[in-house]
């Protein structure tokens, strides 16, 4: 079985998922981070792929990436460095990036690289719906690739559920029509549409992600959502602090206790 | 060519063929929707068709002339035409599509205009909109483009409009698109987003398209009228492609008239010294469209250049892309040289500055007359030069004393 659907049967709360992108902040730092990430109990991580263009991130995020381009990161590169990624960390995995970029790699070479590795799932933000459906979904389900779409609060009712029919692992769900990047806590009409979707009582889980940035946006978000997803904050915390294990394990430890 | 073109191109997820489409993230998606949607119920209608008319009329000045060049076809052949876009108010083609942009921001209620812009021209044409309906302007611009095409800041702050300097990246073109889309991202409600090109997400390609489409309605009827016949080339300079989709749209069916698209291959054809998107290009995503795309083998957006600033694009519009791959237009190049060249050939043999981008448009003319003596050549001169003049006798002087 696939390790995100594995997570989310025997989790159905809290879970506990991170975003960092390959090559930030050092050339070879990816597989390091991922395992001070586990060891320090998270549940899940994306790993980013960076792009010059991120349509989707915001300033923190856009400024990883460029310092990852700079370092010479590369898909290649990344899947290179997780070879043997498997022998050492066992929670879910997924790359997330920018269609261009796995596009021009071909995606059948990357949905079937990964599956070799041990990643269980892809999240690209600017890939629609309809294109997935028609050109990718046969390449995904034929190696086992979970794909993971967003949903915002701009999203109609009638959306979610096109979305909720294409997902396997879970749904992400965008906390505020912007960009990435963290926030001071949740107002009243971000927790209103957290309620709406989770009055829909989707089939697939759903991940907040999106300006959760310490323990108060956590248990926020956990209230409605399956967990959190933190990206911009422990982005900006590896920028300054270092992605010793050290470092990590202070960063989560503000997160869970 | 069907008869249905308009209505086929692009389909109604914005593909023209494997082209276009909307590439984005959940939260643009939506507002992009939200601009179709908007789009198709009020452009259509009487009151949206018969104010616009009325602008174009009064305030632009058009419909613009079609002017014989009587020296220049003397001198190199053929029957060279220009459609006079440099006349259209405020010195391009832009301001077609900015008007279009503004009206409709106008009927949606909207307060603000939001855009990018690289060299400046676009910003000056919306910000020039913007003034006329009254509504505000904020153009995201990076800050190198701020330093080196300071004239046009300068214009676009007396026009009233808001610069805002960007620092991310290269600061340059590309970091002011991210720049100025989540400008809009964080206030859907109040503002549009327009965009410079037949570039971007749908609905764009086609939006511009359609406000552009005057330049060839027009300019076909006139060349008809002066001629009794139909031109047989049409030519257009394309970074992102407005002025040629303008001009080409209303040639698409007929078949006797022969297309090209003009590119600019800058210094060389080297990496990085042009940005001869179809010529090198192969198809990938941008700015959250499909089109041939300079990229390297990873996906990146390559670094382009070309003395024109307007033509300096990695990517190109979604329905070029097509009109390609359809081997309807063709798309050929021009270095930088040979448009200073015919820059100084205009403005000297029929008093006529065009603007660099269109003197690669020109410049291919030229060439096209030289090898078709025979032939009638109609050339969009996009924009007028006098944003040039400075950068082009600094940089390469004048005929007679060449640096």
């Amino acid at each position: 079985m696939n390790r995100i659907t594995e997570l989310f049967n025997k989790k159905k709360r809290n879970v506990l998922s991170f975003y960092f992108t390959a090559g930030h902040p050092e050339p070879d730092s990816t597989l390091s981070i991922l395992k001070s990430l586990e060891k320090n109990g998270a549940d899940m991580v994306e790993i980013g792929m960076p792009f010059s263009d991120p349509l989707a991130d915001g300033p923190v995020i856009q400024q990883s990436s460029q310092i990852a381009l700079k370092n010479g990161m590369t898909i290649k590169k990344l899947l290179a460095a997780l070879e043997s990624v498997r022998e050492e960390v066992t929670i879910p995995l997924l790359c997330m990036g920018y269609f261009n970029t796995v596009l021009q790699f071909g995606m059948e070479n990357f949905c079937k690289t990964i599956s070799q590795i041990g990643i269980d799932g892809v999240i690209l933000p600017d890939l629609p719906l309809e294109v997935y459906s028609e050109k990718y979904q046969a390449i995904f389900e034929r190696y086992g690739i979970i794909p993971v779409f967003l949903i915002t609060p701009g999203t109609s009712d009638e959306r979610i559920r096109q979305t909720e029919k294409y997902s396997k692992g879970f749904i992400y769900m965008v906390s505020s029509a912007s960009v990435t990047g963290a926030k001071k806590g949740f107002g009243n009409e971000q927790l209103a549409y957290f309620k709406r979707i989770k009055e829909m009582n989707l089939s697939v889980p759903v991940m907040a992600g999106f300006g959760i940035s310490d323990k108060f946006t956590f248990n926020q978000v956990s209230d409605y959502a399956a967990g959190g997803i933190i990206g911009s904050a422990f982005v900006s915390h590896l920028q300054k602090e270092g992605a010793s294990e050290n470092s990590i394990g202070e960063f989560i430890k503000r997160i869970v206790k | 060519m069907s008869e249905n073109y308009f209505k086929k191109y692009p389909n109604e997820n914005g593909y023209f063929e494997e082209y276009g489409g909307a590439f984005l993230p959940p939260v643009l998606e939506t507002e992009m929707k939200n601009i179709t949607q908007a789009y198709f119920s009020i452009s259509k209608s009487h009151n949206f068709i018969s104010e616009l008319r009325s602008i174009r009329k009064h305030y632009q000045g058009r419909p613009t002339p079609v002017y014989f060049c009587n020296r220049l076809s003397d001198k190199y052949g053929g029957r060279i035409y220009m459609k006079r876009e440099d006349l259209n108010h405020s010195g391009a083609h832009k301001l077609n599509h900015c008007m279009g942009e503004a009206l409709l921001a106008k009927h949606l209620g909207k307060k603000k205009l939001i855009a990018e812009t690289g060299a400046g021209q676009h910003g000056v044409a919306l910000a020039t909109a913007a003034a006329y309906f009254g509504l505000e302007c904020e153009i995201h611009m990076g800050e190198v483009d701020i330093v080196k095409e300071h004239p046009n800041v300068v214009r676009m702050e007396i026009l009233g409009a808001k610069v805002v300097p960007v620092s991310e990246g290269l600061k340059t073109l590309k970091e002011a698109v991210d720049s100025a889309f989540n400008a809009y991202v964080a206030d859907p409600v109040t503002s549009l987003y327009c965009i410079g090109s037949v570039v971007g997400p749908h609905p764009f390609p086609m939006m511009v398209r359609d406000f552009q489409r005057v330049v060839g309605i027009e300019a076909r009827e006139q060349f008809y009228e002066m001629t009794g016949e139909l031109p047989d080339k049409v030519v257009a300079c394309v970074g992102g492609g407005s002025n040629a989709m303008g001009l080409f749209s209303a040639f698409l069916e007929d078949d006797e008239c022969e297309i090209y698209g003009v590119e600019p291959s800058g210094r060389s054809l080297e990496p990085g010294e042009h940005a001869a998107t179809m010529t090198l290009g192969k198809p990938g995503v941008i700015h959250g469209f499909k089109c041939y795309l300079l990229q390297d083998e990873k996906g990146e957006p390559a670094p382009v250049y070309s003395v024109a600033s307007g033509l300096d694009y990695p990517g190109v519009g979604p329905e070029h892309s097509m009109l390609k791959d359809l081997k309807k237009v063709k798309y050929d190049t021009i270095t930088d040289k040979e448009a200073i060249d015919a820059f100084y050939e205009l403005s000297r043999l029929e008093g006529i500055i065009p603007a660099l981008e269109s003197a690669h448009a020109v410049a291919y003319a030229l060439k096209l007359a030289q090898k078709y003596p025979q032939k009638s050549i109609l050339v969009n001169l996009s924009g007028r030069g006098d944003k040039d003049i400075d950068f082009v006798v600094d940089e390469y002087g004048l005929p007679e004393n060449p640096k």
